[in-house]
């Protein structure tokens, strides 16, 4: 069993966890990600690893609340324990001194930028930090990602908080010379960005979270086709060169389970009622 | 004797009709006057040849004699002096190939039912209570062991009743491996697994969950900690895919992750359990071994009504073990045999609609010694299909051979080992099970733990 030391509820589906795991705080680098259960009936969640303490032996996870099993995650409270916390799995993003980077992060995936941006700044890389929102309520993160990047924008799909939409990214890139982009965040926003750098030849790096069971390179559901070749997710990624992804396919195969998932949660919802 | 013209004793089975609709045990066990009836067959040989067909060389005419007695419980005992998990060698062991085999009495008539037997005494015990045996003094040494699948469970038992110190490191978030993940409900119930698991913890071994080694911690990492040995048997998880055009459209799955869906996370009980699954009405399962048959047999309960087994060879050549594949013909299965699959059509959103097959023919034998399938030009045709499974076989998981230095594998990815040891290239690791034979039986990956733990000992004795 595997304690929360503390709980945030940072926007209206977001929530944060700091997780007792010291063998998983130890080891874990950003990119990587933790497979958790929240209890026996639960679903296997795999959530990208946003920060560790070695010392305090603490992870930290943001997860949004948009299936049955999330929600019952979020259920749980300060000082109350998570059954299964896996990890540290998949394979770390390479951290080294690109020179001057772009990092874009959307939506709950800005905790498992950050947790990327904090180790990219100590090796010394110049980090322009783009994090997008739905709106004004779903902003998160501000402040710390301001504390580290050397340039931060905030953007939000309708415009009522930074600015609207992807516009300013494009501006971006064409004002500036990155040497390399770094995205995680909801698959659309991956690939539109890789779409965006292409034409400028920018090695762009997205961080990719199909549907997955075991996280462990059993299963192949998350599969992916990659320059390609299929590849597995969990043990080949979950990093993947971003110009190379096959995203229409990937889109495809992250929805197989939507009828499920609006059951699961209809029939939670009239538990809940009895 | 009589044992030879008398028949062997049928064991009770939910009837075809009743158990496509669920998924309890469909073979029921012996009764007591059932297991009676077929102990007294066996002619207790002097010289028995069952045993020579035993990988863990069980004491058959001595558990069954203690049957025949009525001693249920000592004859449970008699059997775990070899092999830890009775209750599940009892099922799913390809008895028909080992200890039955070798059976004087099956030279002129059938072969006594050993592991109806087994199963039988194996249950006696766990429905009496499992009682501990006296463990002997702590030897002190300690030694870690990679994946509690049915090599490492065994490796743990033989060790800790000879006094070491036992910590096993599972990557999954409950032990038995495929056992628990591969294997059916209705083949082998998880419970009985986890009663089994259980009886290795109550000999003092301790079981680390979620613990995936190569990641959490390496094997290097192992010995700093203070293990003197580590027994590697993390087993072939690995799916093989076909690589065929369309194999990425939704509805295709690896056998392991429909298994590992509907037995792992039990996605037969949805929304009980979260975990879903799709199951189309009509299925296509490619191959012809256990993993297709039971990935064919838990689609019907999923309620497919069309499930194909679709073999590149004919019946002969199935290389399921021939009951399973007698269960999935009572059950409705349809064999379309000397087909192979060449490419996968969808419906234009993303889902699997049609799978396309060419017709085989068996032409001269290969290097196994099977007739080799060859596909018999312009004889492809299409069947409707929504959920295919792919049941080829699966890999050596490779996480471990890739993240521990000087650990030998083969260009199969298996682990090398000296056959007579299971010692491994590196000092103090040993391997065994699936990860260094690749995808087999459980019974010979008790074997090779059986093996592996004698070395160890030896190894740890000498220090």
């Amino acid at each position: 069993m595997f304690k929360i030391v503390s709980k945030k509820e940072l926007t209206p589906n977001v929530k944060y966890f700091e997780v007792h795991a010291p063998a998983i705080a130890h080891k874990s680098k950003p990119g990587q990600f933790v497979i958790v259960r929240a209890k026996e009936t639960g679903e296997r969640l795999p959530i990208t690893i946003a920060g560790s303490d070695p010392e305090k032996g603490t992870v930290d996870i943001y997860f949004a609340e948009v299936g049955k099993s999330s929600t019952e995650l979020g259920m749980l409270e300060e000082g109350e324990s998570i059954l299964n916390f896996a990890g540290p799995l998949g394979n770390s993003v390479k951290i080294e001194n690109y020179g001057k980077i772009l990092c874009v992060g959307g939506g709950v995936f800005v905790g498992a930028m950050l947790y990327q941006i904090e180790a990219f700044k100590e090796a010394g890389n110049h980090i322009t930090a783009v994090f997008g929102f739905r709106n004004k309520d779903h902003v998160m993160l501000e402040d710390e990602v301001k504390a580290v990047a050397d340039e931060t924008i905030i953007c939000t799909d309708d415009g009522s908080y930074g600015e609207e939409g992807m516009a300013i990214v494009k501006e971006l890139l064409e004002k500036n010379k990155y040497d390399h982009v770094f995205t995680i965040g909801p698959t659309s926003l991956q690939k539109h960005l890789s779409d965006m750098t292409k034409p400028y030849g920018i090695p762009t790096m997205v961080n990719l979270f199909p549907i997955m069971v075991d996280g462990m390179g059993m299963c192949g559901a998350c599969r992916v086709t990659v320059g390609g070749s299929t590849l597995f997710s969990c043990v080949d990624g979950p990093e993947f060169d971003g110009h190379e992804v096959d995203f229409d396919e990937l889109i495809m195969r992250m929805r197989v389970y939507n009828p499920q998932e609006k059951i699961a949660m209809v029939v939670k919802k009239m538990e809940d009622e009895q | 004797m009589a044992a030879f013209n008398k028949p062997a004793t049928d064991m009770p089975k939910q009837s075809p009709e009743e158990r496509v609709n669920n998924f309890n045990e469909v073979a029921q066990g012996y009764t007591k006057e059932l297991a009676l009836q077929e102990a007294d067959r066996c002619l207790q040989c002097k010289n028995p040849q069952c045993r020579k067909g035993c990988p863990v060389n069980i004491d058959i005419p001595a558990f069954i004699a203690l049957i025949k007695e009525e001693k249920f419980i000592e004859s449970a005992k008699k059997i775990k002096e070899f092999n830890a998990l009775p209750a599940i060698c009892g099922r799913v062991c390809p008895q028909e190939n080992q200890c039955q085999k070798f059976c004087i009495v099956g030279i002129r008539g059938e072969p006594i039912e050993i592991g109806r037997l087994e199963r039988f005494v194996a249950d006696a015990e766990r429905n009496a209570g499992v009682e501990t045996p006296e463990m002997p003094e702590p030897s002190g040494h300690k030694v870690a062991i990679v994946g509690a699948g049915p090599a490492g469970l065994t490796v743990a038992a033989e060790l800790k009743k000879k006094g070491h110190h036992i910590e096993m490191f599972e990557a999954l978030h409950v032990a038995g491996g495929v056992l628990m993940y591969g294997i059916p409900q209705f083949r082998l119930p998880k419970e009985i697994v986890q009663a089994e698991v259980n009886y290795v913890k109550q000999l003092g071994v301790e079981i680390h969950l979620d613990s995936m080694v190569g990641k959490l911690y390496t094997v290097q990492e192992l010995f700093e900690q203070g293990f003197e040995a580590v027994f590697i048997g993390s087993g072939a998880g690995l799916p093989r895919f076909l690589n065929l055009p369309g194999e990425n459209l939704s509805g295709i799955y690896s056998a392991n992750e429909f298994l590992i869906r509907t037995n792992l996370m039990k996605a037969y009980r949805f929304p009980e359990y979260d975990t879903p699954i799709k199951i189309g009405k009509n299925v296509a399962v490619i191959g012809g071994g256990n993993v297709a048959m039971d990935s064919a047999r838990c689609s019907l309960r999923l309620g497919a009504e069309n499930v194909h087994i679709i073999y590149r060879r004919g019946k002969n050549e199935l290389p399921a073990r021939h009951e399973e594949v007698e269960n999935a013909e009572e059950e409705g299965v349809i064999f379309t045999l000397l087909n192979n699959p060449v490419r996968f059509h969808g419906d234009g959103r993303g889902n699997v609609k049609e799978i396309e097959l060419i017709r085989m023919e068996l032409g001269e034998p290969d290097d196994s010694g099977r007739r080799r399938p060859e596909p018999i030009p312009n004889t492809e045709w299409r069947i409707p299909i929504d959920t295919v499974i792919i049941a080829i076989g699966q890999s050596p998981n490779p996480i471990i051979q890739q993240t521990t230095e000087g650990l030998e594998s083969t260009r199969w990815g298996t682990i090398i080992t000296d056959e007579e040891t299971m010692k491994t290239t590196l000092d103090a690791v040993y391997a065994g099970g699936d990860v260094v034979s690749g995808a087999a039986t459980v019974i010979s990956a008790m074997g090779a733990g059986k093996i592996a733990a004698n070395s160890i000992d030896e190894y740890l004795q000498k220090k």
